[in-house]
């Protein structure tokens, strides 16, 4: 009885999602409040239903119920509690349900920390996340059911993919999430914008907190994608340009840009149009990765089991929501631009600058991914496009950006001191040619490892020079507001990011060695030891695992336990070994017996050395806090909007913005 | 069970005694069905010691064969993917090194194999165009873009400073700017 | 209409999705076209399953067109294959020639006396090095190849009574009418 009571759930679920989606919209067309009133309370409610429906699939999976056909296809009585949970996401019907759940959460989030907006905008905010709603609940009530049944009830249940058994996968997916549904806010906000009118001009200033904090989260959700690549795949690499890794980082990239336009409209009245696209295109985005895994137009690693049906389904839903919005923008969209004027040399052009470099590198991503299928329609012959591409033109694009981001906090809106310029550009570029000098020293002549330790010095060297001239310059208190310490913190992520990707890129070694018990092997000073292989048991898996001791000039530096385990469904899963540090990762995979009757003789095992590999992640983490801490700046809470605020609150005194 | 495997038919055809990893759902399901005996299917890295010469070869090894794609578990490379085949292509890369080709005569070997596909590096013909030059082309439109609204902001240089409202609109709905130099 | 340009490319977008989408209900994405068509097969020189001291190599099928099966005892679909190529093998008009592709020689003979043996000539490529010279990656996998030893057609997966009524006889007609 209790699935059938979380279908019915999501169904009312999809009665107030369309309450929420029409009634608010309707209301602030006519002026009509009682409609308006109604996005409120039909937000709160589709909320409590979905939550409702999660938690039932939730305690199926808790409680075995293997008569729900979802269930029995994703776990077995052996699994663990924790994966239990995590399998609630684990494949297609689910993890549709928690996108759900995720943009009911931001629903709510916006419906409570909305009250000071002006009535109508709100509502017509709140009504545009209910038309979304609409879209995913109809998606999963006709096409992808959590709660089919499986009659007879089978006595065990299938697996959860071993791939997904790991920590990072059942963080993973949610955070990831947050961060894709989070940019519905910034895309609710500038279509209740255009569909206004452009009175709302300080529409941007609202929409800021919530993009930086989308942002922040699909930073963090990519991070951990790649970590759990990482440590689980078994193959040492952290990016694999695979079509949905592309699908989260084209977002990300439209985010990043999303980010700096939004600010040059909300300070200085000019680029609307382009920002209110750019708000367009990170959620279309969001839509379009949603589309790429589940409708298996892609071939992919990580794609979900492919079903025409869902396929044309999200099409429709992608051509009327994107198509609809792309449509309302060529309509209403300003069409003077507007705007301060700046100078050629200002902090205007730079951004405009980044946003440009930004915006073509997601169409790159967009159109390498792409391509394979464009080369089947134009009957092309079957094309790859990975790695060697994108990891050329990625670069290539973003080598300007590294350039030009010292300068940016040093550049004045409007108009720029060339004088303050070349002052940061001679310390920055000395720092980082001596910098690069020392480090040649250190990495054989390695180019881009030199490269690496250059940008990142420049780049540091660039923040940390800001941040000493506020410090200096500005009284304690005003030194380093939310946002700007965001923004430092961000940027700053961004240099550790380049030296980690550059230097763990050139100084890595990989090494396939067979290795009797007692056998050594040596790899960049590092002594790995193989003392053997023995069995061993997990909660639903039994295990061949190795024991590799690494020394360094005779002290035992990590003894590392790789593991080739055996599921419950005779599933076999590597679990790789790493030992994790601030300079390098020690990194072993555990192959097979050379002679697979007697695991106790010689294995085949791979060994890495990864200098400088956690760095990436590291700068991940940074940018990740970076957005979270800008979005909290006290600017951005709006203080007092006067119910006749239709009109902007962009003229704010100085006491409520110090920076 | 059965509903799951019609579902993904297209992966029902068997190419290889040892599969991708990835689709292990599927693979047990086909060996519970199918009683597909014999061959237990790996699931782990690639992993094969090969004689190299030095370390430079087994570098070089390395990243050809990543720049290679599998044709059987065709999201994985030829350096990490567990099928049959891309072993015995590893092999054959190897085998092609010691005897001296270069990387571009080993990718050719394959490539008039298995075509275009197994590079994940297009090579640049009139087909390709688009996608090598696309970028390119991207760039240099947002870049004029760009140049004629910087141009156009900028043409009257001395209003910068001024506090004139741009779009003449009234002061009070201007934009904040605080004056400060953030 | 410059504030068109996005809707305009994304309605490309959707078509090419639209695409992929009817693309993918009929192909296998893993089926990929071999180079090899209209090339001389290549030069191979490959045991008999039978009698693995006598070597067939592609002089001695030279003459008369033959279709090339890649099959093995451990493949799925190759038993989903073997009962079309037992009813409608011999109706082709042209030699059937088995290539057992990375077997145990013992479990493939197994495989074709339970089964039946569809085939005029079984070779046998258990290291699977010949099969790389032919592009195979997977099986089945059909080659017809002509009287002067070139490769005409391929079929990847298994062949069906549609294929074959389709695609493999007409090119088989057009390569016999080229034989005299």
């Amino acid at each position: 009885m209790t699935p059938e009571l979380g279908q019915l759930a999501l169904v009312l679920a999809f009665l107030l999602a369309i309450a929420q989606g029409v009634l608010p919209l309707l209301g602030a067309w006519r002026g009509n409040r009682a409609l308006m009133a109604v996005a409120r309370p039909a937000a709160a409610g589709q909320a409590v239903f979905v939550a409702m429906a999660f938690g039932i699939l939730a305690w199926a999976f808790l409680h075995f119920d293997f008569s729900v056909q979802y269930v029995a296809d994703n776990s077995n009585l052996a699994l663990p509690w924790y994966y239990r949970i995590a399998a609630v996401w684990g494949a297609h019907e689910g993890s549709l349900l928690l996108w759900i759940l995720i943009l009911n959460l931001w629903t709510v989030a916006l419906a409570a920390l909305s009250h000071r907006l002006p009535e109508a905008f709100a509502a017509r905010v709140i009504g545009v996340m209910g038309l979304i709603a609409i879209g995913f609940l109809a998606f999963i009530l006709f096409t992808s059911d959590p709660f089919g049944r499986l009659l007879p009830m089978p006595a065990d249940g299938a697996d959860l993919n071993p791939v997904l058994q790991d920590p990072g996968m059942t963080f993973h997916p949610p955070v990831l999430y947050m961060g894709y549904v989070g940019f519905s806010v910034a895309f609710a906000f500038s279509i209740a914008a255009l569909l206004g009118g452009e009175v709302e001009q300080a529409w941007v200033r609202w929409a800021r907190p919530w993009t930086n904090a989308a942002w922040g989260f699909l930073t963090l959700g990519i991070v951990a994608g790649s970590w759990w690549a990482y440590a689980e795949l078994g193959w040492g690499g952290w990016w694999f340009w695979d079509p949905v890794e592309n699908a989260s980082f084209m977002p990300w990239l439209v985010g990043a840009a999303l980010i700096h336009a939004q600010a040059i409209t909300e300070k200085r009245g000019g680029l609307r149009a382009w920002t209110l696209l750019l708000s367009i295109f990170a959620f279309s985005l969001s839509l379009l990765g949603t589309f790429l895994v589940r409708s298996g137009v892609l071939t992919s690693v990580h794609a979900f089991a492919s079903d025409p049906r869902r396929g044309i389904f999200i099409l429709i839903f992608l051509t009327i929501v994107v198509g609809g919005s792309l449509l309302l923008y060529a309509l209403r969209a300003p069409k003077v631009a507007g705007g301060k004027p700046f100078n050629v040399v200002s902090r205007e052009t730079a951004l405009l600058i980044g946003n440009l470099l930004l915006a073509t590198a997601s169409a790159m991503v967009l159109l390498g991914t792409l391509f394979p299928l464009i080369g089947d329609a134009l009957h092309l012959g079957r094309i790859s496009v990975g790695p060697p591409y994108f990891g050329l033109l990625f670069p290539l694009l973003m080598a300007p950006v590294v350039a030009l981001l010292p300068f940016g906090p040093f550049l004045h809106w409007g108009k720029a001191d060339g004088g303050v310029l070349k002052q940061v550009m001679l310390r920055a570029g000395i720092a980082a040619v001596a910098c690069a000098i020392v480090a040649a020293f250190f990495v054989q002549g390695q180019l881009k490892a030199i490269v690496g330790v250059a940008s990142a010095v420049w780049i540091a060297v660039g923040v940390l020079l800001y941040a000493l001239k506020r410090w200096r310059e500005m009284p304690r208190g005003r030194r380093y507001p939310a946002e700007m310490a965001g923004m430092l913190l961000a940027h700053l992520g961004v240099g550790v990011f380049v030296v980690g990707v550059l230097l763990s890129e050139s100084l890595s070694v990989t090494h396939d060695v067979r290795l009797t018990p007692g056998q050594s092997e040596s790899v960049a000073g590092y002594d790995f030891r193989f003392d053997g292989v023995h069995r061993t048991v997990g909660p639903n898996w039994h295990a061949d695992q190795g024991v590799v001791t690494v020394l360094r000039d005779g002290a035992t530096v990590a003894t590392m336990h790789p593991q080739k385990r055996t599921y419950s469904h005779e599933q076999v899963q590597t679990e790789s070994a790493v030992d994790a540090g601030v300079f390098r990762d020690l990194y072993v995979a555990l192959g097979e017996p050379m002679d697979a009757n007697d695991i106790e003789g010689a294995w085949a095992l791979r060994l890495y050395y990864k200098p400088f590999v956690r760095w990436i992640w590291g700068g991940g983490l940074l940018m990740m806090l970076g957005g979270f801490v800008c979005a909290g700046d006290r600017r951005f809470r709006i203080k007092r909007i006067a119910a006749e605020a239709a009109l902007p609150v962009a003229a704010a005194s100085p006491q409520e913005s110090p920076a | 069970m059965t509903a799951r495997i019609s579902r993904r038919s297209g992966f029902s055809r068997d190419s290889s005694p040892r599969r991708s990893r990835l689709k292990p759902l599927l693979h047990v399901t086909l060996l519970a069905l199918l009683a597909f005996a014999g061959h237990a299917f790996a699931a782990t890295g690639a992993i094969e010691p090969l004689p190299f010469k030095d370390h430079a070869q087994e570098v070089r090894f390395q990243n050809l064969t990543k720049q290679l794609r599998c044709m059987v578990c065709q999201n994985e490379n030829l350096a990490d993917s567990n099928a049959d085949l891309a072993r015995d292509l590893r092999l054959e890369v190897f085998q092609l090194m010691q005897q001296g080709k270069s990387d571009d005569q080993i990718k050719q070997y394959l490539v008039d194999r298995y075509s275009d596909f197994v590079l994940y590096k297009p090579p640049l013909k009139p087909g390709t165009w688009l996608l090598w030059f696309g970028p390119l082309a991207i760039l240099l439109a947002g870049g004029a873009v760009v140049v004629v609204a910087i141009r156009r902001r900028n043409r009257d240089d001395g209003a910068i400073d001024d506090d004139k409202p741009a779009d003449g609109r009234r002061a009070g709905n201007e934009p904040a700017d605080t004056g400060d130099d953030w | 209409m410059k504030r068109f340009v996005p809707l305009i490319v994304f309605m490309a977008l959707v078509g090419l999705f639209g695409f992929g989408i009817w693309w993918n209900t009929w192909h296998d994405a893993r089926y990929v076209p071999s180079p090899l068509i209209n090339k001389p097969a290549p030069d191979f020189a490959l045991p008999k399953l039978d009698a693995p001291e006598q070597t067939v190599t592609k002089a001695s099928l030279l003459g008369k067109p033959y279709l090339l099966n890649v099959f093995g005892s451990w493949c799925v679909a190759c038993a989903e294959e073997h009962p079309v190529l037992m009813s409608d093998g011999h109706q082709l008009g042209i030699a059937l020639v088995g290539y057992d592709y990375k077997d145990a020689p013992d479990d493939a003979r197994r495989w074709l006396r339970d089964r039946g043996n569809p085939y005029d000539l079984v070779i046998a490529d258990q290291p699977g090095r010949t099969a790389i010279d032919f592009g195979v990656y997977g099986a089945p996998e059909s080659f017809l190849v002509d009287a002067k030893g070139v490769i005409r057609y391929k079929h990847i997966g298994p062949l069906t009574s549609e294929v074959i009524a389709q695609e493999l006889q007409p090119a088989i007609d057009a390569v016999k009418r080229e034989t005299p």
